[in-house]
């Protein structure tokens, strides 16, 4: 597939700001990391660092360009988005990776950055732009999944500190991170105006995770239990009672860059062309051409709207220049992206047949085994960060402003 | 509903009280766990011997009862629902094979113990990872090599029916014959055979392998149905209890649609599937069509209903605790062997002549 920064042509100003990256990164980057991210780890969990993943975070941290586009005064690299893309071309083309990423880059931080008082961005964000501190999402909870604003979850005011009482669940690294940003209750009478956004050390005491299992087999989420933690004043985020405004604006970061529209255009469909996997594993005619007519009819119908979604990422992104950030419209992108990234991991088992639906053991490829463990896994993206069914009712109100009909 | 006799309505009550009561998708956990060289749970399977199930394809004279493909399917249709382990369908399948072939003896030698249970049979069929028809294993005299790949139920075979270019073949576990084991996603027996100048007895020609194909795939569908009909009765369940929003899930349209929209696609699979089993007990000299029908519309409907499972369920859907993944990873399955959708569309055209 065409990513968007394939399609977008670059223009004679950033010429400077290429060599520029170009010679930085053939500098910095191990040339024995080439290539070699680890696709999986968000799903698998962190795995041990080698001397040279640390050595190639630690320089891209001090650089700020894990987080290329964040302000220069807070470590991010202060550049503008075309300058972000060029730096993105330029670490395509020597197999080079960003090192730096997670919830804290992806949502957290952006949010902070625009509701965090200064104190709270000195203290957080250095963290996150040297990819040292792991943040976890507390917000869903058993009851309270699409219908989030229904948490339980009890912050009491006691003074100098809240002390927090509840239970969360799917929180995604709940077991390896180091900080939490929750949502929770303040006020038991209100919805929505009774929630606040806090900040909690996982290590604190009261706070215990289980890890609970998935399809896939890995068990990359938790339930996350909250029994008489302290939690200072200071972590608050916002206005006590602002919680729902900060943590729907955190939301549409995470949905933006879940949708690709964060950055990293084209990397969740990265990966071999499915057309290529099926000429391996399919009988092709003498032209060289798919021999199953239907297979490839679907196929082509994937690609198109691999190229379309591509297409539409980058309008988005030239439309919204200018603009405060993502908005109601990273739900149409959500939802296209994850049916996409849904529609190649079933295109590719069914090409693979029983080839890519292997478990363990003989007889199966590291790529096939990581095939069955991604299509199971993909299964997520429609769910989590908000379901697909919930992204419609956002689309049908705010963009369309149809009618609620609960 | 196909319009069943006395004798169809009790084998298919009876069938649903034992999955129910005996083989919950708790039994699947559990064998999952144990993981028994064999792939299956011996006294389960001992079981169904004795209630006759194995033998519902077998001639009466070898100790079955003859009952036909869609009494078969009716049973294979409820141990589906509850993802029953069982060497059943392909045991009655390869039985079929050997009752229809020209070997007398091997008649009565195995389809007797295969009626009661005591010994198990499958097919050795596929030799890539697809479905696609293409056979390279070759028999020259009484000796056939060659390797079979993904067969099901290969673990805990006592003999298997083969297809060698000219035909189809019979041969017992032994000399020449190697079993390694696949571990898949559905976490059930599929195995690697290799023959190498193992002793075969030739059942049949090509046709006959075409027919026990069609059958194989016949009573896949059924399996496949009751795991939709079961899978989607779970989801309905779900949403009429979880609440969101201060109400539960199925008082949104949005659902209530496309539970109802998938609630159409089953009865067409259910229609489709019965059509395939009636077509070969009648004998018609269509069944590869209405096979091929029944296969394409199971594989669809199965991977909606399969996949709208876990999604409907939201987070839990995605957890090993709940049943949908079990779903889920035995459909994907299901759905590759005997041929995917494409392929049976093709099939489908060219029968037609497109
Ligand atoms: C892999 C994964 C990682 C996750 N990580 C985190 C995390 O780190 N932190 C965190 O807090 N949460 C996390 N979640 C939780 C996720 O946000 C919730 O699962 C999600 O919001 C759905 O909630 P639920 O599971 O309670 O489903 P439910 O809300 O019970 O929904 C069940 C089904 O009903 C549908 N539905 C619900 N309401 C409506 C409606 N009004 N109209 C139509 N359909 C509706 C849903 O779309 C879904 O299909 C994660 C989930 C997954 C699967």
């Amino acid at each position: 597939m065409a990513t968007a920064a394939e399609l977008d042509r670059p223009t004679d100003t950033l010429d400077a700001f290429r060599q520029e990256a170009r010679a930085w990164l053939e500098a910095n980057f191990p040339q024995s990391l080439r290539g070699k991210d680890n696709a999986m780890s968000a799903v698998d969990g962190p795995t041990e660092e080698t001397a040279e993943q640390k050595q190639w975070r630690e320089a891209m941290g001090a650089k700020g360009w894990g987080v290329p586009t964040w302000p220069k005064e807070h470590g991010g690299g202060g550049l503008s988005r075309a300058e972000a893309r060029v730096l993105g071309e330029e670490m395509m083309r020597i197999g080079a990776w960003n090192p730096i990423g997670g919830m804290g880059v992806m949502m957290f931080g952006p949010t902070l950055l625009e509701y965090g008082n200064e104190a709270q961005k000195a203290q957080h964000i250095p963290g996150i732009v040297r990819g040292e501190v792991r943040w976890c999402q507390g917000y869903s909870e058993p009851g309270a999944g699409s219908d989030l604003a229904s948490l339980q979850t009890f912050a009491e005011d006691k003074g100098d500190h809240y002390l927090v009482n509840g239970q969360k669940t799917w929180t995604s690294g709940g077991q390896w991170a180091d900080k939490c940003f929750a949502l929770v209750r303040t006020d038991k009478t209100q919805k929505h105006a009774g929630i606040s956004f806090l900040l909690i050390d996982m290590d604190a005491e009261g706070v215990e995770t289980r890890p609970i299992k998935l399809i896939s087999g890995a068990s990359p989420f938790c339930e996350t239990f909250f029994t008489n933690v302290k939690v200072p004043k200071e972590n608050l985020v916002g206005r006590e009672g602002q919680g729902w405004e900060i943590g729907t604006r955190l939301l549409q970061h995470e949905r933006n860059s879940l949708s690709g529209g964060g950055g990293s255009q084209g990397r969740m469909n990265q990966g071999e062309p499915i057309v290529s996997i099926a000429k391996k594993y399919r009988d092709v005619d003498a032209d060289g051409k798919l021999a199953d007519s239907d297979l490839r009819t679907r196929i082509i119908k994937h690609e198109m709207d691999q190229r379309a979604f591509a297409l539409t990422l980058r309008r988005a992104a030239l439309e919204a220049k200018g603009n405060a950030g993502p908005s109601a419209a990273t739900s149409v992108m959500k939802n296209v992206g994850a049916r996409i990234t849904q529609d190649r991991a079933e295109l590719a088992i069914e090409i693979m047949g029983m080839q890519g639906l292997g478990w363990e053991g003989e007889g199966f490829s590291n790529e096939e085994l990581a095939q069955t463990r991604t299509w199971l896994w993909g299964k997520a993206v429609s769910i989590y960060g908000g379901s697909s069914e919930v992204q419609n009712n956002v689309i049908a109100k705010r963009i369309l402003g149809m009618l609620d009909h609960q | 509903m196909a319009a069943l006799n006395d004798e169809q309505v009790m084998l298919r009550d009876m069938a649903r009280e034992w999955a129910d009561n005996e083989s919950p998708t708790t039994a699947f956990r559990k064998l999952r766990e144990a993981a028994p060289a064999k792939g299956f749970d011996p006294e389960a399977w001992s079981t169904i011997g004795q209630m006759g199930w194995a033998g519902v394809v077998i001639p009466e004279e070898f100790g079955g009862s003859a009952f036909g493909y869609l009494s078969l399917g009716l049973v294979v249709e409820q141990l589906g629902r509850n993802l029953a382990v069982s060497p059943l369908s392909s045991t009655a399948v390869a039985a079929t094979a050997i009752a229809m072939g020209s070997v007398d003896g091997a008649k009565s030698e195995w389809l007797p113990k295969l009626a009661s249970g005591e010994a198990v049979a499958t097919l050795a069929i596929d030799e890539g990872p697809n479905h696609d028809g293409k056979v390279t294993t070759s028999a020259s005299g009484s000796t056939m090599s060659g390797t079979k790949k993904f067969v099901a139920e290969g673990d805990g075979a006592d003999v298997f029916v083969v297809s060698a270019t000219d035909g189809l073949y019979l041969v017992a576990k032994g000399d020449g014959v190697t079993v390694s084991t696949r571990k898949m996603a559905d976490s059930r027996s599929h195995a690697d055979v290799i023959f190498a100048d193992a002793p075969a007895q030739k059942l049949g020609g090509t046709d006959l392998t075409q027919a026990i194909v069609d059958r194989a795939t016949a009573v896949t569908t059924a399996e496949m149905l009751g795991m939709a009909e079961s899978a989607f009765e779970q989801t309905l369940d779900y949403l009429k209890q979880r609440v969101q929003f201060g109400q539960v899930l199925s008082t949104f349209q949005a659902l209530q649609h496309r539970m109802a929209k998938m609630k159409t696609e089953l009865e067409l699979m259910r229609s489709a599937v019965e059509g395939a089993l009636e077509a070969i007990d009648a004998g018609r000299s269509d069944v590869d069509q209405a096979v091929s029908l029944a296969k394409a519309i199971a594989n669809d409907t199965l991977r909606v209903v399969s996949r709208e499972m876990v999604q409907l369920h939201g987070g839990v859907g995605m957890t090993d605790e709940y049943d949908a993944g079990l779903y889920l990873k035995r459909a994907a399955t299901l759905e590759t062997m005997w041929g995917t959708a494409s392929y049976h569309r093709d099939r489908f055209a060219k029968l037609n002549g497109y």
